[in-house]
C-alpha cells in the first residue's frame, strides 16, 4: 500500500519536475524576438510558431552552419518534443484539454527551434561578410 | 551475470560522471557547488569499487551485494547534502542557514531511525534490508524536500536560472528514483530495473554538465517563464 502510494506521488511529481525543467531550458528563448528575415525563412507568420513546424525547422538548422554552442538545446528539446508526441499519442484522447496543453508546449518548442535557426541565419550573415570584406 | 549491455551501460555512467566533473572544474564551480563536486568523486570511486570487486569477487557474490547497497546508501545521503547546499543557496539572504542545516541534521537522524524501525518490526531483520529501506526512504524524503524547496522558489520569485535548472534536475532524479524504488518493491523479480536505474544515474550528470556549460552563473530567468512559458 505505502509502496504504491510513493509510487503515485513520485509519478506526479516527476511530471512537475520533468515539465518544469523543460520550460526553464525554454524560457531563455522567448524572451528574443524573430527577426523578419528569420520569419521569412522559417515560414513563421505572426508571434507563435505552430509545433507542426518544429521537424521543418530542424531541417532548416541541420541546412546552416553552426556557431557551435546550441546543439545541446537543439538536442534537448527535440527529446522534450518527442515526448510531448508521445504523451499526445498516449493521453490525447482522455480529454481534449490534454492536447491543447501539448499542442501549446510543441509551440513552445518550435519557438526555440525558430529562435536557433534565426541565431544561425545571423551568425551566417556575419561569416559572409566577413568573407566578403577579407575578399576586398 | 551481466551481459555487455550491462558494462556498456556502466562505462557511460562512469565517462558521462567524469565529463560533468570536468565541466564544473573548467567552469571553477567546484567551490561555489563543492556538494556536486563532492557527489561526482563519491560517484566515480563507488563505480571504481563496484567494478574491482565484481572483478575478484563476481556479481554473485556477498561482498558486492553489501558493498552496492552500502554505496548506494552514502550516495544518497550525499544527494542529500546537495539538496542542503540548494536550500542554503536560496535562502542565503535570510540568514538561516544553521537552521537549515540543524533541521536537515535532525531529518536525516529521523528519516535513518525510521528506516531501522521498519526493519526491526519486520519479520526478516537483515543488515541489507536496512540499507534498502534506508536509500528508499532517503528518496522519497527528497522529493518531499525537493518539492517544498521549488515551491518556496515560486514564492520568493528565484530567478537565478543555474539554481532553478539544478534545484529542478534533482526534482526529476529523486521522483524518478523514488518511484522506481517503489515498484521495484512491488514487482522485485523484474530484471529490467538494471537497466533502468542506469539510464536514470545518467541524467544527474548530464543536466548538471549542461547547466554548467550553457548557462552563466549570473542568468536570470523569469520565474513565470518556467511555470506558463506560451503566455
Amino acid at each position: 500500500m505505502i509502496a504504491i502510494l510513493i509510487f503515485g506521488i513520485s509519478v506526479l511529481t516527476l511530471l512537475q519536475f520533468f515539465v518544469s525543467y523543460c520550460h526553464s531550458l525554454i524560457a531563455e528563448s522567448r524572451g528574443h524576438e524573430l527577426s523578419e528575415q528569420g520569419r521569412e525563412i522559417a515560414g513563421v507568420n505572426g508571434l507563435s510558431v505552430r509545433g507542426d513546424q518544429f521537424r521543418r525547422l530542424l531541417q532548416l538548422i541541420a541546412l546552416c552552419p553552426e556557431p557551435g554552442d546550441d546543439n545541446s538545446q537543439v538536442r534537448a528539446v527535440s527529446l522534450y518534443f518527442g515526448l510531448l508526441g508521445l504523451g499526445r499519442t498516449l493521453f490525447g484522447w482522455i480529454e481534449p484539454a490534454v492536447t491543447r496543453w501539448i499542442d501549446s508546449e510543441r509551440g513552445g518548442c518550435a519557438y526555440v527551434a525558430a529562435v536557433v535557426l534565426d541565431r544561425r541565419i545571423a551568425y551566417n550573415r556575419v561569416l559572409m561578410a566577413r568573407q566578403v570584406s577579407t575578399q576586398l | 551475470m551481466l551481459g555487455p549491455i550491462d558494462y556498456s551501460m556502466w562505462s557511460v555512467d562512469f565517462l558521462v560522471e567524469i565529463c560533468c566533473l570536468a565541466c564544473l572544474l573548467k567552469k571553477r564551480a567546484f567551490s561555489r557547488h563543492f556538494t556536486l563536486f563532492l557527489y561526482l568523486c563519491a560517484s566515480i570511486a563507488v563505480g571504481v569499487g563496484r567494478y574491482s570487486i565484481l572483478g575478484t569477487s563476481g556479481f554473485t557474490s556477498e561482498v558486492y551485494y553489501y558493498f552496492y547497497f552500502y554505496s548506494d546508501a552514502l550516495l544518497t545521503i550525499c544527494l542529500y547534502f546537495i539538496l542542503m547546499s540548494l536550500y542554503a543557496h536560496v535562502f542565503s539572504e535570510m540568514g538561516v542557514t544553521k537552521l537549515l542545516r540543524g533541521g536537515a541534521m535532525l531529518l536525516l537522524a529521523g528519516t535513518v531511525w525510521i528506516s531501522y524501525h521498519m526493519v526491526a518490526t519486520s519479520s526478516d531483520k537483515f543488515v541489507t534490508q536496512f540499507v534498502i529501506e534506508l536509500s528508499q526512504n532517503l528518496y522519497f524524503v527528497g522529493v518531499v524536500l525537493t518539492y517544498l524547496l521549488w515551491g518556496a522558489m515560486m514564492k520568493l520569485r528565484e530567478n537565478r536560472t543555474r539554481l532553478v535548472q539544478l534545484v529542478l534536475s534533482m526534482g526529476v532524479y529523486f521522483s524518478a528514483f523514488a518511484g522506481s524504488y517503489a515498484l521495484d518493491n512491488l514487482y522485485q523479480d523484474a530484471v529490467v530495473w538494471r537497466y533502468v536505474f542506469h539510464l536514470m544515474a545518467l541524467w544527474l550528470p548530464l543536466s548538471w554538465a549542461y547547466t554548467f556549460m550553457k548557462v552563466p552563473e549570473d542568468a536570470r530567468m523569469a520565474t513565470a517563464r518556467v511555470l506558463v512559458p506560451n503566455r
